[in-house]
């Protein structure tokens, strides 16, 4: 029995120059300008930290279980970024949602003496402690995404920018339904429990205040899986036969939600996604659904936490940044990806 | 592979039956504690039957849900498109709690059924199976079911594990397998004739495909229970395994049966959910064995066994569908959902216990 591929060798290699293309972007924050001459200028902007090899590093590297296609994109890019240095060694757990298998898989990785931790903490607030206990036996800590309660359990932190994904998510709209009158929008949320939820419809429903105008109608939270995502869609429609935009916070639950406006064979509203999948930036490219527009959540960060971590273990700063040390934390923006811009992102969608 | 109606039915005498008789025993009456009401054909147990009053306050409950969403949202809920898709939301749950139906009378527990679902969902829309378009992505989806359900029967009735605990580690491990398969990633489904299955287009007379499915799945699951000698079979090991054993029943045989049964209910829930969403995902199924098994108890399916209808299952799964439906109608959130479907649960017990204590 052949196991699915869902992308062609070709689109794995231009997902990988995407990559290096999208890191050059997001790990640096800044890039020199006068690496354009060269053919290479991706890859070498990709190793802006400092792409000679240098002393040996391993890092760690645990993760929640990859059962979402944005979490298994985490673990690709941390995989292919560490292979692209000879000098480090990547030491990588089981991912799991379980707190304490977690706190243990981490808890192995300490005792294996790694040189830098890099953590997605299937929830932060419960793993504070261990991200001390590392961070006091010596070990640095790149807290990737989720926050950690503290920050005296993580040297750097790089993650999305979950607030100001919902309010380009609601600028975005506002600027589309800029002249309509009475205009009704409504949302579909991803985990009502997790705190980026909560600080993604924060950041909605400010941008939303801009727009006199708009007006949030409605909003049920599924839980990024495609299922709840078509049977929670498929609710929201039957209670609003007439509204112009809709939100959704994540584009693998908007597999299913996508599903369900075609079974209710609805198409009188603009939808935008979350996260930036494949499907949906090719959605956004063909023009021919609802979907005109995604906010990016982009899993390249994890590509960027083993280069901060390899800069860590170095002792080294990032390359085109006047520091002598790395940052203690990098946001990451949530680009609007539309079909002007698509062709652009497109690369780093994943699948 | 037989469906589930006409294997029984080919089986009664055919029986190894150390006591001579046994089967024609078996035919007339049941054995072990036999509940009330279920013995004969008489015209009057089957009045009693029919007017169960545990089926009654379900549809009772049923009714007051729909009062209460014609007042609520008269326009939206009580549409044609709204009952559509409440019957639609009810079916893949609703043929997963059949199969879970017999499993519970039976006296045992099916804690797989989601990780069933999903790992069959996930298989069946490999690529590989979609070269083998709609009849590929089916066959798929029952075999991967009947085979999960195969080990748990073989575990349950020949290893003599606990069905809590074999059940258990299918539950893991079939889950586990399904992120693997989909190396984490849904996957999309290209098959045009499973698309269209899930789409207006294809309705028939008004009515959903999956809704007929489910329909089908329902009025066999009544058969078999209450018209055939496997249907009384598992109702008395249910009640007394040990009776049943001794009045020649081949009750491995039979609990091997049961979790075939259950899987390959989950194996044409997952097609259905295929067809539902467009796509096949390793967290599809998520928490419906506990939806399942709510839906069979509020039914007045007796969690030890020996006790229970496929029509009060059927009826539970539909008041949970129409209570998420009501809500999100008038935009409640999912935790006010989850409140209300626990405290439905509770009062469903409740009532069942003041009835049968004296």
């Amino acid at each position: 029995m052949r196991f699915p591929q869902s992308s062609s060798p070709t689109s794995r290699r231009s997902l990988l120059l995407g990559t290096a293309a999208a890191g050059a972007l997001f790990a640096a924050g800044c890039t020199s300008n006068e690496n354009n001459d060269s053919d290479e200028n991706s890859k070498q902007a990709a190793n802006t930290a400092n792409d000679k090899p240098g002393k040996a590093v391993t890092i760690g590297f645990a993760g929640p279980q990859a059962d979402h296609g944005w979490l298994n994109a985490i673990n690709e890019q941390a995989k292919r970024r560490a292979k692209e240095y000879k000098d480090v060694t990547l030491e990588i757990t089981e991912g799991s949602n379980d707190t304490a298998q977690q706190i243990g898989q981490i808890e192995t990785l300490i005792n294996k003496k790694v040189d830098v931790l890099v953590i997605l903490p299937a929830d932060g607030k419960a793993l504070t402690q261990v991200g001390l206990k590392a961070m006091r036996a010596g070990i640095p800590v790149v807290n990737l995404d989720r926050v950690f309660a503290s920050p005296q359990a993580y040297r750097c932190w790089i993650g999305g920018d979950n607030y100001g994904m919902g309010f380009n998510a609601g600028q975005y709209i506002g600027e589309q339904l800029k002249g309509k009158k009475n205009a009704k929008v409504i949302e579909l949320a991803g985990i009502d429990n997790l705190e980026l939820t909560r600080q993604r419809t924060e950041g909605f429903n400010d941008a939303l205040k801009n727009y006199p105008n708009i007006k949030k109608v409605g909003r049920q939270s599924a839980e990024f899986t495609v299922e709840s995502g078509q049977s929670k869609m498929a609710q929201l429609l039957q209670a609003h036969s007439d509204f112009d935009a809709l939100w959704n916070h994540d584009d693998d639950q908007g597999v299913g939600a996508e599903r369900a406006i075609k079974q209710a064979g609805r198409d009188d509203f603009l939808m935008v996604g979350g996260a930036g999948a494949k499907h949906a930036m090719d959605a956004i490219k063909a023009g021919n659904t609802v979907l005109k527009a995604t906010v990016l959540y982009p899993p390249t960060m994890a590509a960027s936490a083993i280069d901060l971590a390899r800069a860590l273990g170095q002792g080294k700063g990032v390359g085109g940044l006047a520091e002598l040390e790395i940052p203690a934390s990098l946001t990451l923006y949530s680009a609007v990806v539309t079909k002007d811009n698509v062709d652009e992102y497109l690369p780093t969608g994943f699948s | 592979m037989n469906s589930p109606g006409s294997r029984p039915a080919s089986s009664p005498p055919a029986d190894p039956a150390p006591v001579p008789g046994a089967g024609a025993t078996l035919t007339a009456g049941p054995v072990g504690k036999p509940p009330a009401g279920r013995t004969g054909t008489d015209p009057l147990s089957r009045l009693r039957r029919l007017a169960d009053l545990r089926n009654l306050s379900l549809v009772g409950v049923l009714a007051v849900l729909i009062a209460v969403g014609g007042f609520t949202k008269p326009d939206e809920f009580l549409s044609t498109d709204n009952l559509q898709l409440v019957l639609t939301q009810a079916s893949v749950i609703g043929v997963v709690t059949v199969g879970m139906t017999f499993v519970i009378i039976s006296g045992g527990i099916d804690l797989s059924v989601g990780a069933m679902v999903a790992l069959a969902s996930v298989w069946a829309t490999t690529l590989a199976t979609q070269d083998y378009g709609l009849g590929g992505i089916l066959l798929c989806a029952v075999l991967v079911g009947l085979g999960c359900g195969l080990v748990n029967g073989v575990l349950i009735a020949y290893g003599g594990m606990v069905p809590f605990i074999a059940t258990l580690a299918m539950l893991a491990s079939a889950r586990g397998l399904a992120v693997q398969i989909s190396d984490g990633r849904t996957q999309v489904v290209t098959v045009d004739p499973v698309l269209d299955l899930g789409l207006p287009d294809s309705y028939v007379l008004g009515i959903p495909p999956l809704v007929i499915i489910f329909a089908a799945v329902t009025v066999l699951g009544w058969l078999v229970l209450n018209r055939t000698t496997f249907g009384r079979r598992t109702v008395a090991i249910g009640g007394n395994a040990e009776a049943a054993r001794l009045a020649g029943i081949d009750v491995k045989r039979q609990r091997l049966t049961l979790y075939l049964l259950s899987g390959l209910c989950c194996g044409v829930a997952a097609f259905m959910l295929v067809v539902l969403t467009g796509s096949g995902q390793s967290t599809n199924g998520n928490l419906y064995e506990l939806d399942a098994i709510a839906a069979a108890i509020i039914g007045g399916t007796l969690l030890s066994g020996g006790r229970g209808t496929i029509t009060g299952s059927v009826l539970g799964v539909l008041v949970f569908t129409t209570i998420t439906n009501l809500f999100a109608l008038n935009n409640l959130q999912s935790d006010v959902q989850q409140i209300a479907k626990g405290a439905i649960i509770v009062a469903a017990v409740l009532v069942q216990k003041g009835r049968s204590t004296p």
